[in-house]
């Protein structure tokens, strides 16, 4: 293959541009081969190099007290206290599920399980955040279907329960949906893995699944946008082997408890091309490897597809010298290859090497230093208008109104989907799906992490800016919600073609928006992915930039959760209330309408009110908390009777908002809560400078509320619980 | 009481249930690789859930074929209690050990969510802390859970009391609807002959904890301990 002479066709398929090449040429010196060129393509490629967003996602705030390591590793490291890290991170694995929705969705679990592993921690939660077309669309039904048996395939299989996560359903997402996976992993502080490889002479192994031709291209596919014949890249997705992935954890982790390991490395996206040049790269060394020593799964592949597969289940690493024997010994163990492949170099070159001859030599430095960053031009997206209840006719009928909201597909219970995933499995969720975060006690202690994924995509279409605050903010309110502390997040950049100022405008606008949230809430980036290119034919879907977050609960028998205890106790509700209803779920369902500003962000609101919650909490002086968000209130206030089996009654409303403002609108930073001493709780709010309402009394079978009327609680369950099991069952 | 809880590389409940025997029991349990061919001196074998070999095959069909299991076989013959939980149950039907075979569930999908269940026996070592008739609720996690065998086999097993548990509604009621995953009537758990084998699959280890899943399942390791110790 190395003699074949590369043309402006072949450049174009490897998804370089002539420019891109040139600069390929001048570090080379010579015309690259096939196999250089392809290391080149993945390198370069968006998903490997982040050359378009780069330049923006560097002004995120990455550090703080609890960060031990931010992005540029595998996943991000915090610090958790008694010598103990959590280490997390999301991803996307959006263009081969849409094509193969099963297996893309498993190996996407499979891949941020291994970014979570390979750095020495045991994986305790996933969680995943997806967006699917429109229900009517043809395609959805099976879309979900897959992607849900996929995760659930998965994750199940591995023995880590899948505890959180979010669905939404929007038409933008019709060609293109998305499949976001994080994981959460606990580590020992003093046993964290890190990738950079060091000690010239070091052997290089690999260990895990065979390499096969699997995947060739994934990343490059992943980096452009999809197009009618989509349809015929089924072979570049890969398949996974949960089982093989629950070997490799158990392997790779009996090998980190002692000190062998120099270096370590997931083959992710670009396999064997990336895990090497970064590991290499990162210690400002060389490698050279022997193509042949890597196990393959068939006959006959050249050094191009093995540096260029996508196998699943794979890991490299740099052992200490002379450990190979004992690192070997526990690779039988797990029935899994392990095997030698080349060593750490001082040269500073990636040199493959196959049947005695070197089938390609290129520097590694200036593939990081010359690699391509754009700054792509941008365009703000214009102001939308704000909007309250003043601004939009009040219903014919409330309770209607709120029966369509509690069914419709974004709200609706998504039981039919989380009773898939074994969320159980491990013995230490304290809280799962079907509340504000989730809580994985830390085993054998009193502690927990919360965590949880957020992102509202239509507020984020309407205003940016906003809407990437809003989406972090949301994070760490429902982490304040359980009585967490919410510590950091990993974000997940899901947008459309980047050479479109206006999609740009979009990714720039949401990256400050986060930037404020994290900056004002003390709640640093610590690892990301960004997934661009998410258009189908020109269509790009809601920006949508998924933010997974992690907190940490001391005592796990101090969380509350939103179903409501008993009967008689006060609902009080934290936060003030304007009736903001742009870009609301209320304004899309009952009007039909998606403009309007989403509500505004106040940050100091949001950390003022939080911390109060999250205090009363934990002074044991709250039974039950819910964030208030999409649908408002009224919704909110649903759900906690639902999950709490019992009803509640409203017993006035404020005189200046109107009814279906102050029950729909989507205003930021408020909590419902309940409480057995109303009077105890608003004096504390008062003191504290948080707005503070009680508005009625738990009990009954029914939803009251003034121009609401009762409305039968059991009818309100059924409607919400019916709609997802009812649609997947249609044809 | 000395417990073994085998391990084969895709057990998954493995750590799970040996939390919940060192809690209840006192004692921690060995744990067994399957790769061994003697078992410790104990009074009881575990089979955790989680899936062996991977079970892309039937589940449970190789693990029935490992080292261990053939030692497991012998000892069980002779009277050693064996508790399989989930993919331990089904390991056992594969071994013979227990009649009948699980299937897909009825629904196709993985379940996970508590069920309630009821406690058919409550004079045998594995639910004399019970009584007969108690209804508890236990989370499954399966989609290979729905209990056949044939008619024979079935009457076989009410006439000799060998129906551990079924699933109920919370009332105790053996309903169809109350019924996750299609099993032949409403059977969650089944003995061998002597009562010495369980094969149950719900997971009473991730209900032995209040903050974690309820402690409903508490009561199938104290029976163990009362009786084995």
């Amino acid at each position: 293959m190395s003699d074949s002479k590369i043309t402006a066709e072949i450049v174009a398929q490897h998804g370089l541009t002539p420019k891109e090449y040139e600069r390929c040429l001048s570090i080379m010196g010579r015309e690259p081969n096939l196999t250089e060129l392809g290391v080149f393509s993945l390198m370069w490629s968006e998903h490997c190099s982040y050359k378009s967003s780069k330049v923006h996602l560097k002004t995120l705030p990455t550090t703080g007290p609890k960060v031990i390591c931010g992005p540029g590793e595998n996943a991000g490291v915090i610090d958790i206290g008694d010598g103990q890290a959590a280490i997390f991170k999301m991803e996307s694995h959006n263009h081969p599920s849409f094509i193969e929705p099963y297996q893309g969705a498993a190996t996407g679990v499979g891949g941020i399980l291994r970014d979570v592993f390979t750095m020495g921690a045991r994986p305790i939660a996933n969680l995943n955040a997806l967006r699917f077309g429109s229900p009517d669309h043809p395609k959805t039904r099976h879309l979900v279907a897959g992607v849900v048996a996929g995760i659930g395939g998965y994750g199940n299989s591995v023995g880590v329960p899948t505890v959180g996560g979010e669905t939404n359903f929007h038409a933008s997402y019709n060609g293109n949906i998305l499949v976001n996976a994080m994981t959460v992993g606990l580590a020992d502080q003093d046993k964290i893995f890190y990738s950079a490889a060091a000690g010239p002479g070091n052997p290089v192994i690999y260990v895990g699944a065979k390499t096969g031709r699997d995947g060739i291209h994934g990343a490059t596919m992943a980096s452009a946008e999809f197009t009618e014949d989509s349809e015929a890249k089924r072979p570049t997705v890969q398949v996974g082997d949960p089982f093989t992935e629950k070997l490799l954890i158990e392997a790779c982790l009996e090998l980190m408890a002692g000190d062998a390991i120099v270096a370590i490395q997931d083959m992710g996206a670009a396999g064997l091309t990336s895990s090497s040049v970064e590991m290499a790269g990162k210690g400002g060394l060389g490698i050279e490897l022997n193509i042949d020593k890597v196990p393959m799964r068939e006959t006959g592949m050249t050094p191009y597809e093995v540096m260029l597969s996508e196998s699943q289940e794979r890991m490299l690493m740099v052992l200490k010298p002379g450990r190979e024997p004992e690192a070997k010994r526990i690779f039988d163990k797990w029935e899994l290859d392990f095997a030698v492949i080349g060593t750490v170099t001082e040269t500073g070159h990636l040199v493959l090497k196959m049947h005695g001859q070197t089938v390609a030599d290129l520097p590694l430095e200036p593939l990081f230093s010359e690699a391509p960053e754009y700054t792509r031009p941008w365009e703000a997206t214009p102001a939308q208008v704000e909007l309250t209840s003043k601004d939009i006719p009040a219903p014919k009928d409330l309770a209607a109104a709120l029966k369509t909201l509690i069914g419709c597909p974004d709200v609706a219970s998504k039981r039919w989907i989380w009773e898939q995933y074994d969320s159980s499995v491990m013995g230490d969720t304290v809280q799962k799906s079907g509340g504000d975060a989730a809580i994985v006690r830390v085993h054998g202690k009193k502690k927990g992490l919360a965590m949880c994924t957020d992102c509202t995509p239509r507020y984020v279409f309407a205003d940016p800016v906003r809407g990437g605050a809003q989406a972090v903010a949301e994070t760490w309110r429902n982490i304040t919600a359980v009585g967490a502390l919410p510590i950091a997040i990993t974000d997940n950049m899901n947008f459309g073609n980047p050479e479109r100022p206006r999609i740009m405008g979009q990714f720039v606008g949401a990256i400050q928006g986060i930037r404020e949230a994290c900056l004002a809430l003390d709640y640093p980036v610590v690892s990301g992915n960004v997934s661009l290119y998410n258009e189908t034919n020109g269509e790009g879907i809601l920006p949508t930039p998924a933010i997974g977050g992690v907190g940490l609960i001391d005592d796990v028998s101090k969380a509350v959760d939103i179903k409501l205890k008993s009967d008689g106790e006060s609902l009080v509700l934290i936060g003030a209330t304007v009736g903001y209803l742009g870009a609301s779920l209320y304004l899309r369902e009952i009007e039909g309408r998606e403009d309007g500003a989403p509500p505004p962000v106040d940050l100091k609101a949001e950390r003022t009110n939080g911390d109060f919650v999250r205090g009363q909490i934990l002074a044991g002086t709250l039974t039950a908390c819910h964030d208030l968000a999409d649908g408002g209130l009224l919704v909110t206030l649903v759900e906690m009777a639902a999950a709490g089996k019992r009803g509640a009654r409203i017993e006035a409303l404020p005189a200046d908002i109107a009814a279906h403002g102050f029950y729909f609108g989507e205003d930021q930073a408020r909590y419902l809560v309940t409480t057995t001493d109303a009077a105890a709780l608003l004096d504390a709010a008062k003191a504290a400078g948080v707005p503070a309402q009680r508005l009625g009394t738990t009990g009954g079978d029914t939803i009251e509320a003034p121009g609401l009327g009762a409305v039968s609680l059991k009818e309100l369950v059924r409607i919400n619980t019916e709609w997802l099991p009812a649609y997947m069952a249609a044809e | 009481m000395k417990t073994a809880v085998v391990v084969f590389p895709g057990s998954n409940c493995d750590r799970d249930v040996a939390v919940a025997v060192e809690n209840i029991t006192g004692t921690k349990p060995h744990m067994v690789w399957h790769r061994e061919a003697e078992l410790p001196d104990v009074d009881l074998v575990i089979l955790p859930g989680g899936f062996s070999y991977g079970d892309y095959l039937r589940a449970g069909a190789m693990a029935a074929h490992s080292p261990i299991m053939q030692t497991v076989k012998v000892k069980a013959e002779k009277g050693l209690p064996v508790l399989g939980i989930c993919n331990g149950f089904q390991v056992l039907t594969e071994m013979g050990l227990l009649p009948g075979a699980l299937m897909k569930n009825r629904g196709i999908k993985f379940i996970n969510r508590p069920v309630t269940t009821r406690v058919e026996q409550s004079q045998t070592i594995f639910t004399n802390k019970y009584a007969a008739g108690t209804v508890i609720s236990i989370p499954i996690a399966h989609s290979i859970g729905n209990y056949f065998a044939d008619e024979a086999t079935l009457d076989r097993l009410e006439e000799r009391g060998l129906v551990a548990f079924r699933y109920c509604d919370e009332d105790g009621r053996i309903l169809d609807e109350a019924n996750p995953n299609g099993s032949a009537r409403n059977i969650a758990g089944i003995y061998n002959e002597t009562k010495t084998v369980l094969g149950y699959m719900p997971h009473p280890e991730r209900a032995c904890d209040p903050l974690t899943g309820g402690t409903d399942g508490r009561g199938v390791f104290e029976s163990l301990l009362g009786a084995l110790s």
